[in-house]
């Protein structure tokens, strides 16, 4: 009998197609993992609603899946809603090394003044100064650092 | 619980945020300057996403699926608010829309993630998230640019006077207001307007700009029950165009 950890462990390979560093189980998009008799559901759900990635991933963990001999079931709903809180310790660091500033905790929401700065992944200043709420893809914001003189993106939080 | 009250609430979340949605993509490209090309893209992605989601909630209540939706619809069968489908015209009016908007489906979906349609809720807790980076957006570039120069400000001032009574259009109320309120689905759009010019009051006090006194603008209705402006049909054919060449195709 298949275990949960192992089809986790397994999904540590299907990777987020647009940070190519953090796997979906990091990313906590896979909320849940039912083995079935005949069957294994994953319960995924995306970042952000609009995610255009979202076909893709589904369409990589039931290939993988299918690879180990599983049939695979995804299933995507919004019961449990993604919140960049969801992101794996061993994910926020992938996404430093990778250049992404993490997200801080979700409760800064309630504080609009602290969202407009980030830790910079280079030099780990606060010297930062948000450009945009809106970068490249849905779940990142652009970010100038005033000690590295540059640019930088931040992983939104969410 | 009534399935017909629901749908019309329904359909009206998921036409505004479509056509919106559209909207906002017809600035990649064309965007002042490069981070506004990229934030109005991103909300273009973000709205048809949205509406993408709640057009699902509607085929699981037994409607049509969602392509078939967005892109066979004749005007009369929109229900999105006259406001979104106003052309883009200058950035000012853009942003003006995208404020008055924006922070009316913000408070509306925070008022939804208490709703007694769990689906709607959960979709709602999500959303009201996502919505917050579009209302942070609008706040900061209309405090902003209205408070810059007297050009920027007498652009808004402007821009602000032709939209409000679009903007009261959002709240248009529904033949099931009622119902929606008693079956605990949606506080109603009376509700929310209150909600809504209290915001709007409070972010315009920051600036130079000047509300009207909301009595004397007279709300643009119409939108909801299908009667549309003529800029309607000329988006509808742009969004569906590629669709119709081959409706069965698969992509």
């Amino acid at each position: 009998m298949i275990s949960k950890e192992q089809i986790l462990t397994w999904l540590e390979e299907v990777k987020d197609p647009e940070i190519p560093v953090l796997s979906l189980v990091d990313l906590g998009v896979i909320t849940d993992v039912i083995i079935n008799p005949d069957h294994v559901l994953v319960e995924m759900t995306p970042t952000f609603v609009g995610c255009p990635a979202l076909d893709y991933m589904k369409l990589e963990v039931e290939t993988l899946l299918k690879t180990k001999g599983i049939i695979p079931h995804v299933h995507v709903s919004f019961k449990k809603p993604w919140s960049s809180d969801l992101i794996s310790e061993k994910g926020k660091a992938a996404l430093k090394k990778y250049g992404l500033a993490p997200p801080p905790s979700n409760k800064v929401f309630t504080d609009l003044e602290i969202l407009e700065t980030a830790i910079c992944p280079r030099c780990d200043g606060d010297n930062t100064e948000m450009k945009s709420p809106f970068g490249p893809t849905l779940c990142r914001a652009l970010f100038y650092c005033h000690n590295c003189k540059e640019a930088f993106e931040q992983f939104k939080p969410l | 619980m009534n399935n017909q009250a629901l749908k019309e609430l329904l359909y009206k979340m998921a036409d505004d945020q479509l056509i919106l949605g559209h909207r906002n993509s017809e600035w990649t490209g064309m965007g002042p300057l490069l981070e506004e090309d990229i934030a109005f893209s991103s909300m273009a992605q973000d709205k048809i996403g949205q509406s993408l989601a709640l057009y699902t909630l509607l085929h699981e209540l037994g409607e049509r699926d969602p392509d078939s939706v967005a892109f066979t619809r004749n005007t009369n069968q929109f229900h999105n608010c006259q406001l979104v489908e106003l052309p883009n015209q200058e950035y000012d009016f853009s942003l003006v829309r995208h404020f008055l908007f924006d922070t009316a489906e913000a408070l509306r979906f925070e008022m939804l993630s208490e709703s007694s349609y769990e689906p709607l809720a959960q979709l709602a807790r999500k959303i009201r998230g996502e919505l917050r980076y579009h209302t942070m957006h609008a706040n900061t570039w209309i405090k902003q640019l209205g408070t810059a120069t007297p050009e920027s400000i007498a652009r808004l001032q402007k821009s602000l006077e032709y939209a409000l009574p679009f903007a009261l259009g959002i709240f248009e109320p529904s033949p099931f207001e009622n119902e929606l309120i008693s079956t605990k689905i949606f506080l109603g759009e009376e509700n929310l307007k209150e909600r809504w010019m209290e915001k709007v009051e409070s972010v315009i006090s920051q600036t130079n700009l000047i509300l009207p006194d909301w009595n004397l603008v007279k709300p643009e209705f119409g939108g909801r029950k299908g009667t549309h402006t003529e800029h309607l049909q000329p988006l509808l054919d742009e969004m569906s165009e590629v669709f119709k060449i081959d409706p069965t195709a698969e992509w």
